[in-house]
Order: structure tokens, then sequence, then C-alpha cells
């Protein structure tokens, strides 16, 4: 079957016996498809020149004949994004990564054609340097419960045929026939599903409050405004298998009794615009979206919008305020938006995350879902394990798994054998929790305990190179940008702190201001409106707590430990370690490098900007900080 | 851009003030910024007023109400970003080309613009260049993009790059020492 570049569009289903009889007839095609070349097509995959690969790819199974064989299939994200393009050959599941265009030749006459596995192109296990032939043998997978990223690699994202041959709809097939939305209800709060997007407010409990509202026309809203910097499992969930977000949302509209749905998506993901929009199209022409789905009363419709690019936005009562049409400040939730959300409509506004978990639940009943995690936080969670260590990507894991499981084991620890510090978890709203703490559970309850958030789920690792001065100074200087403006204490106080906390990363930090900044970060998490400003203070609070011995280093002896702060640091050459090789006088962009060939070269320190440019291009480890 | 060029995006979009944001992201796309001309146009079309156009315009980052360059740098500034280097290449255009965040070369061939976060956190640093993502960038990465844009733009074909950095460098120098810059971007163009 060749690959579909646009979506495809089905007759319109009438009724869930036709859904049914359509799953077999496609289930029973793709049976006689008798090989199928999974490549991931996501952003990341797409940055390390996935489609070039593709063409390559599309050109050899021409040049072979191959085309009535093959199936290529380009999905959403993996989740492997450190090891990608990746691939996937069935029969025999087996595993590529880190493809070139120049492999496609190899792949295609001697795998393809021959059934022969190329060693080269699996995946080596860095500890053991083992070769691993299929994804379940690769540790980063391996301590994995991947129940919704794995469906990502058994669907093109533009495909409704493959969504429905993988077993969607089913759930809403399973609702409109014969559940009421009772029913419904009552299976999410049996699951303990908690809102995946930061809050962890009781999704089940949510829904309630918006059924019981009164007012006959009803809005469900699809978060997609993943600002957090450092997660990005929305975008994955969206980009690689919208479909499973639009029928968590049919569910819950059933549920509530809403019959419109907005999904707000972030303008920079363009993939996952492109995707939803294809998506909801497909939905309507099968009859999965619109007037009368599959035949019952129900009727549900969803449109997409785009964000402008603002984080605080990511805020329920911000995020209304724009869909609307206007600027997207956020308002007193003294009245919910589950009673006056969109247009003073009752609305159930949910991230990503949770709307995808919708399906499994109604398939396979509430308590399936709760027998996962831990007593408060129920199901599964995907992480975005950043930063610096070695196996980067999206994890899916039990709520519960340790941080020290996700770092270690499936991240594989800090590359070039460096020390794992921190992690910062839950973005700018959330904190950073220091080595000692690895062994605690990670759910919403026990996070937020230790003074830091589940969030969205970014997970960025921090190592001795990290300055955690810094760190809090990064996400202030966020904030400061990101806040709108409303609350003269987030405004103002975020303002102040940064300059507190850039008095000390530039030398000019006095012990008593670190009082007046836990005084001021009370004050804004206290008196600001939504929860940007109510959170603001917390990165801030949790460096001081954890790593205080590296604000009193920068403020008492003047020294950045991790050697990142400029003000404070110095940088000269290594005349021993230099070769002369004359890399860095090339790369330094402001000439303060010089020397002649093979000669050890010297630095300016009065025209030295301390950029670091030379450091990253340096293969001997020749530039000193001091 | 007149009343005639944006038909298409004000397409059923009429008297609808809810669309006033879906329609500034189509006017930026299209366009590259919002003109003034054009937040008339969409105020008394969608019947929104003036003030509350251009409120929106400047409150939203992804809008843009001044022309940019004709190649756009996207740096990623995410956390993930960060904490692999990603402010060593603002520094890197700095030095370049002389210009900030939000800035545009005064030849007006290149545009520095930050984000949040664009979602590829595994392959930080991660830059944009004309909607082209690039994964792992390092400073010396980024001037080789930055010199091929650049010398796709204005470099006859054959021309040799190494006046061009060595130009690059000297204005830097010159910079550092504490000279003013007079026009910033030049030093692609020699």
């Amino acid at each position: 079957m060749p690959t579909v570049k646009n979506a495809t569009a089905l007759e319109k289903l009438s009724s869930p016996e036709s859904l049914e009889a359509l799953r077999k007839d496609i289930q029973a095609r793709s049976r006689q498809t008798k090989i199928t070349v999974t490549m991931c097509g996501g952003t990341g995959c797409c940055a390390s020149r996935a489609q070039d690969v593709m063409d390559a790819l599309r050109t050899e199974i021409k040049k072979n004949r191959l085309e009535y064989d093959v199936r290529v299939r380009i999905t959403g994200c993996h989740g492997f994004c450190e090891q990608g393009p990746l691939m996937i050959i069935d029969p025999g599941n087996v595993f590529y990564c880190r493809l070139k265009p120049e492999h496609a030749a190899d792949i295609v006459s001697r795998t393809l054609a021959g059934g022969e596995v190329i060693e080269d192109l699996l995946y080596t296990d860095p500890v053991t340097g083992r070769k691993a032939r299929t994804e379940s043998a690769i540790p980063f997978y391996r301590a994995q419960d991947r129940q919704l990223l794995s469906l990502n690699k058994l669907v093109d994202p533009l495909s409704i045929e493959d969504y429905i041959g993988a077993g969607g709809y089913a759930a809403l097939a399973k609702a409109l026939s014969g559940m009421s939305p009772a029913a419904v209800l009552e299976q999410v709060k049996k699951s303990g599903l908690r809102g995946r997007g930061g809050g962890g407010y009781p999704t089940a409990k949510k829904w309630a409050e918006c059924a019981a509202a009164p007012g006959e026309e009803k809005f469900v809203i699809c978060n997609a405004d993943e600002g957090d910097p450092g997660a990005y499992m929305d975008r994955c969930l969206l980009e690689g298998n919208p479909h499973l977000v639009l029928e968590g949302m049919a569910l819950g509209a059933l549920a509530i009794g809403a019959q419109h749905g907005y999904i707000y998506v972030r303008n920079e993901y363009p993939l996952a615009v492109r995707h939803a929009r294809a998506a909801v199209e497909s939905a309507r022409a099968a009859g999965l979206l619109g007037g009368n789905i599959l035949g019952s009363e129900f009727s549900f419709d969803v449109d997409i919008a785009r964000g402008g690019g603002a984080f605080v936005c990511g805020e329920s009562t911000a995020l209304i305020a724009s869909l609307e049409g206007k600027v997207g400040e956020p308002r007193p939730k003294d009245v919910h938006t589950v009673v006056q959300g969109l247009w003073d409509k009752p609305t159930t506004l949910n991230n990503v995350e949770t709307w995808a978990n919708v399906p499994s639940i109604i398939t396979n009943g509430g308590a399936w879902f709760a027998s996962k995690g831990t007593k408060g936080s129920k199901g599964t969670k995907i992480f975005a394990l950043t930063g610096r260590v070695k196996n980067t990507g999206l994890v899916e894991v039990p709520m519960g798994t340790s941080l020290r499981t996700i770092v270690f084991d499936i991240g594989g620890g800090a590359p070039e054998g460096r020390e794992i510090k921190a992690v910062q978890t839950g973005g700018p709203s959330g904190g950073c929790l220091p080595l000692s703490m690895f062994d605690m559970p990670v759910d919403f309850d026990a996070l937020r305990e230790a003074g830091s958030m589940v969030g969205s789920g970014g997970i960025v690792v921090m190592d001795d190179k990290t300055c955690m001065v810094d760190v809090a100074k990064y996400f202030l200087t966020f904030l400061r940008d990101e806040s709108c403006g409303k609350c003269s204490t987030c405004r103002l106080g975020i303002d102040r702190m940064l300059e507190i906390v850039t008095d000390i990363t530039e030398g000019r930090g006095r012990l008593e201001q670190i009082d007046l900044l836990m005084d001021l970060a009370g004050t804004v998490a206290a008196a600001s409106l939504c929860g940007l400003g109510k959170t603001a203070p917390n990165p801030v609070i949790s460096t001081l707590k954890y790593f205080e011995d590296e604000y009193r280093a920068h403020i008492l002896e003047q020294r950045c430990p991790a050697g990142v702060c400029r003000s404070l640091i110095e940088y000269s050459i290594d005349a021993h370690a230099c070769t002369g090789c004359g890399t860095c006088a090339r790369a330094c962009p402001h000439g303060a490098i010089s020397g002649g060939k093979k000669q050890p070269h010297v630095l300016d320190a009065s025209l030295c900007q301390k950029c670091g440019i030379c450091i990253s291009s340096c293969k001997f480890g020749a530039i000193l900080v001091a | 851009m007149s009343a005639l060029t944006l038909e298409p995006i004000l397409k059923g979009r009429r008297s609808q003030p809810h669309m006033l944001i879906e329609t500034l992201l189509d006017v930026q796309e299209s366009n590259g910024y919002v003109s003034t001309e054009d937040m008339k146009i969409i105020s008394r079309e969608l019947g929104v007023p003036e003030i509350e156009v251009y409120r929106a315009a400047n409150f939203y980052k992804a809008l843009s109400l001044k022309p940019r360059g004709k190649n756009v740098i996207t740096i990623c500034a995410g956390t993930a970003c960060h904490v692999r280097g990603s402010n060593l290449l603002a520094s890197q255009v700095h030095g370049l080309l002389g210009i900030g965040t939000g800035e545009t070369t005064a030849d007006g061939l290149f545009t520095l613009e930050q984000v949040n976060c664009l979602g590829a956190c595994a392959l930080g640093p991660v830059v944009v260049l004309n909607g082209e993502y690039h994964d792992h960038v390092t400073p010396a990465k980024l001037k080789a993009l930055i010199l091929k844009a650049g010398g796709q733009e204005k470099q006859a074909p054959g021309k040799k790059r190494a006046p061009v950095k060595t130009s690059a460098r000297k204005e830097a120098a010159a910079c550092a020492n504490g000279k003013k810059r007079h026009s910033s971007g030049k030093a692609l163009k020699s």
C-alpha cells in the first residue's frame, strides 16, 4: 500500500457495527502487506534529517521494484529522539537508529529484500557494548510502560484507517452503544485520572462539576499550548496520534453534555497544527465527528485554534480569553471555568495527555487504569527527560517510579562521566531536587511536598557544570518576560527578585539579600492571581533550599562553583595542553585568541567576552576556566 | 497588504471578533509581519476596535510589528537547550552579525529570534533557520549556517568565503575594543 500524503477520506460510518466491519477490513488488508517499514517523522527525527532518509529509502524501494511488497509508514514521535532518525522493520521488529540517507540502499537490498539484519545500524548499549535487535532489548524502552506512546509507532497520524486498524474509536463506539454519560463519568472516576497539565486536579471531579453546571451549551477544550520549556509530550501525542486526542475529547463531551470542542495548540508546533487539522477533517468525513456520530443522538465537533506564543495562555482563563480573540490575561477564578468558561458557558479544559488517557479507560475500564501508579496518582505519566543525560527522550512510566530509575536506568546517567547533581521538574513553576532525593517516588503529592511539582512532566537533568543560581536566574528571566503584567506582585516582584539574583551572579550579592529574596518570594506567591505568579518563586525557593552553598559561594567567595556565571570566571589557555591547532582562534567571535601555527595560543582577557565558544570548540581541553 | 490581498485570510472570518488571533497569525505567516495598515483593515472587517487589535498584536510573541529579515534565525531558549549551552549561540550571532534578540541587521538579511521551547528538547540546542530545524547546534555549526545563508543571498557563486570570516572577526574585535559599530550585519556583505 503506498503511503498517503494527505488525510485519507472514508465513507461516512452510520453505526458502531459499520465501524467494526471497517476495522476488520483494514486489519485483513494490513495482514496482506508483506513488509512494513515504520519511520519516525516527529519533529525530533526531522531535525536529524529523517526526511532525506525517507526520500532515499523510497527511491531505493522503487529501484528494487519492491513498492508493492513494502509499506513505508511515517509515524509520529517514538520518543527516543537522541538516536534519531529511527526505523522499525516488520516482520522481525528490527530496530535501526541514527540512520543516514546513504544507509538506504543497504537497508533495501539486505534487510527488505534479503531478510538480513545489518548489525552496524542496530543500537549499541553504551554500558555493555551489546547490540540490541529490537526496541524491547534497549534499556531505555525496557524500563518503561508505554501505554500511550507505544501507539505512536502503529499509526500514521494522517491516516484515520491506521488509527481504526489499531483499535481506534472503539471506546467511542462502546460508549455510544449503551453507556450513559453518567456511566462514562463513573469509569473516569474509578480510574482516578488526574489532570496531566500541571495542577493534578481529579479529572472526573472537573467533568462532574461541568456536567452539573446549568446551561444547554457547553464546551470542551484541549490545552495543547505546551509552553513549559523542557516538556514536549503533548506535541508528541497530538502530532503522532491526533485521533486519540479527538476520541478522548468526544468521550469527555459525551459525559459532560458538550456539543463543541476546541484544540488550542501552540503555533510553535507547526506539525501538530497540521496533523490535528487533518485529523478533524478525516474524522468529520468518517462520521466520527459532527452530527449524529455513528448514527447516535450524540453530536460533537472540534475546531483548531492556534496560540500566539504566550506562556501565560497555558493558564485556563487566559487560554479561554485567547480563544475568544482577546489578549491572554487570566481572570479571577471565583467562578470556575466549569461553570463560566468560554463565552461564559460551562467549559471543561484538559491537557492533551489527559484527553489521550480517556479512550483506554473506557475500553479497559477505570479499575484497569487505577491498577497502575500510587495511592493518590494513578496510571502512567509521560516525562520528557532532557538536559545533561545520556538517553534523552520521552519516557512513560507508572506514577510513583523513582527519579533514580528515570534518570539512571532509563536515562543512562550523565554523559562524559560527569556527576549528576539535580533535576528540575515542572518547568518554570516547579523546582530543583538534589541527588539525595532521587529515591523519592515521582507522583503529584510527593513532588509537591518536596517543593517542586510534576507540572506537565519535564525533567531536566543538571550536572556539576550547571550553576543553580544561574538556573534560578534563567527561570526568573523567563517568567519576567512571560508575566502578562496584570498583577503588580508578579510584574514587579519577579523583576526585583531577578535583580537580586543577577547581583549575586555578577558578584555584587550581599548575604542579607537572601532573606529579602525569600520575603519577596512569599509576597509574589501569596498575592498573584494566576498559577504563573503563584508558582513563580518555586525555582528560587527550591534552589535556595537545596543549594544554598552555591549562593553563598557566589556571595562570600565571589566564585561560581560550576564555572558558568560570566562575571565570576576568567578564561585562559593551558600552554601544555594546547597543540596550536588554531580551532579556538577561528571560532572566537571576538578575536580574543591568537597564536602561531602549532604554537601554544594566548587568550587576551581584555577582549574575551567569556562566551564559552572556545571551550566548545577545543578538542584537547586546553581552555581553562578559573 | 491591501484589503484585496488580505481577502483569502479574511474570508469566512468577517464580523467574528473571536477570529482575531487566527487572522493575525495568518497575516504574520504570509507577510512576515503585521503592518499598521493590516491592523486597520482587520479592525474594520472583524469588528474589533483598533486599540484591541494593536494590543493583541503587541502581546503575542508570534506576531511581529516590524518587517523581519530575509533569514530568520530562531534559537530555542528552553531549559534543556539552556543547560546545554544555547546562550553561546546568541553570543555567536551577536558576535557575527551584531544583533541581539528581536533585532534585524541593517541590510535586512538576518533577524534573530529566541523562542521559549520548540519541543525538540532531546536534540538541544536547537536552532531553526528559515523554518528548517537543526539539532545539537554548536557555535561553529551556527556560524557555518549563517555564512551559508548569507552567501546564498549576497555572494556570487564561486566567490571564496575566507575574507568574510576575517572581516567578521575584525569587526567583532573592534566592537570588543569599545569602538562603536556603524552598521550591523555588514560583516557578511564584504
